[in-house]
């Protein structure tokens, strides 16, 4: 009797739960919507076009540029780190020259969108969630919906489409970044079997397929950062320990999420044999 | 009690007024709201006539800003209806709520300026957004409408960098750049001086009388509240307790106690008394429970539920 009531009990509470985790979603599929909404309708008006474009344009530099430096250089240590723990298994086997192959598809496929994205929403996921949380509790969302200013169009949407655009771009120095770290720890460290010809190696592992997949996710990605960090910015109620708790839920939530799409991804282009 | 309260002051303004005079720009019908299930507005009803002044009062908590999102049609009635300016809000599509939202303006108790624009750029953005004025016309509007809130030196600050009473005068400026027809007041002399307090209530009774623009403010300071005011609403926990004249306020103010409860909240609270039934209250046990109960629905500390 008493077991049974503890069982239900359970089960409820994990039913909320279930229902809160799709109501989360909901909500945030429900703000992308109204995105794509007020993309179409930017789209459409010329006098807006213009000023969205210059909001675009700071978003992207604000997201982008200060992340720059930091995913270069973790890129490119996880470059140097990766060769140097792939060519003693491949020793023996003496295909220390194929250090090169790996480094081209781990980085361009998989790390240079990973590692971008992790940085990135560091930097600039944390930074829009505390923007909009302080911009709730300042009362300002409101103020925009009351001078009938389209907050989503003024202030998700550009902020949306900045992460998209600046995690692309990151995503491409991100591979550069990356190759060049095997690089220098096969120059420096392992030799001229992995150096030697390391650049002609990677061309040609490498398809325009690798390339494109790495981008694609790199912009979804963009998209999964940037809508969560404005989704739990818009959400903030009850003051500055709000906005503290909607930037370190920002974070953990779009590692989680990454990391479960980054899987999907991969299964999804294993099986498809892209 | 409070019952009768109401009758005795509907009757003779609400059915005369409405064969003859024209339609209010605000009427609120038995509006009701009820947030983490909680009716934090129960069954408010009143009107606002074209070019009038309407003062709402009540303790903190009573539910007087949410109001105030009500009217400007950020938050939607649960029961009841709100209009402004012939349109009934509640049923009103997002594409005409946007133009009739560019018809008033609002102060929010904050100021509520835009942090990353200079105080000029909060006040031409809405005339950016909304007109088709060239910049160089928008820079002079935007003068002319800083230089009426004494606020032309402070142009180009950030409003980080300016204090509490000039980003409510600036919010102003921005609440009055389009020539709104109805203009919101959220305690707009909350935590200012005397003196500015005193500007700000100036500058209301200015663009009622100068400009005809009907408002809303909501207020605490009970000098402020008598100068500007054509009527005046007392809220309490969420209900009307009595809607009336400036003059009635004043009788209920200066005359004696007189045993109704209504009556003696009201000018406990006009008189700021710290003897009377809103303090009895507060102190019997049922109140504290119900706040603690309310809070607790909310879902988070208590000290963190009051706005
Ligand atoms: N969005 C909301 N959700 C739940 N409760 C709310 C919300 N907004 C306000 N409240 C509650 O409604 C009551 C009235 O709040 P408010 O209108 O801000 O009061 P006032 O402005 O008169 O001080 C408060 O108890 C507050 O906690
Ligand atoms: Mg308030």
């Amino acid at each position: 009797m008493d077991a049974a009531s503890t069982q239900s009990r359970r089960l409820t509470h994990l039913g909320t739960r279930g229902l809160d985790v799709i109501r989360y979603i909901g909500g945030m599929a429900l703000l992308l919507q109204e995105t794509a909404r007020a993309a179409a309708g930017v789209l459409a008006s010329r006098p807006h076009r213009a000023s969205a474009a210059a909001h675009l344009a700071r978003q992207v530099v604000r997201l982008g540029i200060r992340s720059v430096g930091i995913v270069a250089l973790v890129q490119f240590f996880v470059g140097v780190i990766l060769a140097l723990q792939m060519a003693p298994p491949l020793e023996p086997f003496g295909y220390v020259s194929m250090v090169a192959n790996i480094i081209g598809v781990a980085v361009f496929r998989e790390l240079g969108p990973l590692i971008s994205a992790i940085v990135l929403c560091g930097f600039a996921g944390a930074s829009i969630a505390a923007e909009l949380g302080a911009m709730v509790v300042g009362e300002e969302v409101e103020a925009l919906e009351a001078h009938a200013i389209s907050p989503v169009r003024f202030l998700i949407l550009p902020r949306l489409a900045g992460t998209v655009i600046a995690m692309i771009c990151l995503c491409v120095v991100a591979d550069l970044a990356g190759c060049l770290g095997g690089y220098l720890s096969s120059l420096l460290v392992i030799g001229p079997a992995a150096h030697l010809g390391y650049w002609a190696r990677i061309a040609e592992q490498l398809t325009v397929g690798d390339f494109l997949t790495g981008l694609i996710k790199a912009g979804v990605f963009g998209l999964i950062l940037g809508l969560l960090a404005c989704f739990e910015g818009l959400r903030v109620r009850g003051g500055a320990e709000g906005v503290g708790r909607a930037t370190t839920m920002t974070v953990v939530y779009t590692i989680i999420s990454l990391v479960l799409v980054d899987c999907l991804f991969t299964v999804l282009f294993f099986v498809c044999k892209l | 009690m409070i019952d009768k309260a109401d009758s005795l002051l509907d009757a003779p303004v609400a059915p005369a007024a409405a064969a003859e005079a024209p339609p209010p720009a605000i009427a609120v019908v038995d509006l009701v709201s009820v947030l983490d299930g909680r009716p934090v507005l129960d069954g408010v009803s009143f009107d606002v006539p074209r070019g009038k002044t309407l003062v709402i009062m009540g303790p903190s908590g009573c539910g007087k800003t949410t109001l105030l999102r009500h009217l400007i049609g950020s938050m939607r009635p649960t029961r009841g209806r709100v209009e402004l300016l012939g349109h009934n809000l509640g049923e009103l599509a997002e594409r005409d709520l946007e133009a009739v939202r560019r018809r008033f303006g609002i102060l929010f108790q904050s100021g509520a300026l835009f942090n990353s624009m200079t105080v000029a750029e909060n006040v031409a953005l809405p005339l950016r957004e909304h007109t088709r004025l060239d910049a160089a016309t928008i820079d002079v509007i935007v003068k002319m409408k800083l230089e009426l809130v004494n606020l032309r030196a402070a142009a180009n600050r950030m409003p980080a960098e300016i204090s509490g009473g000039m980003k409510k005068r600036a919010g102003l400026a921005r609440a009055i750049a389009l020539d709104p027809e109805v203009l919101f007041y959220d305690e707009p002399s909350a935590g200012l001086d005397p003196v500015t307090s005193a500007e700000i209530d100036q500058l209301i009774i200015d663009l009622t009388d100068k400009l005809g623009v009907t408002s809303v403010v909501v207020t605490h300071e009970m000098d402020s509240a008598f100068r500007v005011a054509d009527t005046m609403v007392m809220l309490d926990e969420g209900k009307v307790l009595r809607t009336g004249a400036r003059q009635e306020f004043q009788l209920l103010r200066d005359g004696p106690p007189t045993g109704d409860r209504a009556s003696d909240l009201i000018r406990q609270f006009l008189t700021g008394s710290s003897h009377g039934p809103i303090t009895d209250r507060r102190l019997s046990g049922g109140y504290a429970d119900d706040i603690l109960m309310a809070a607790g629905r909310a879902g988070r500390p208590l000290w963190t539920g009051w706005r």
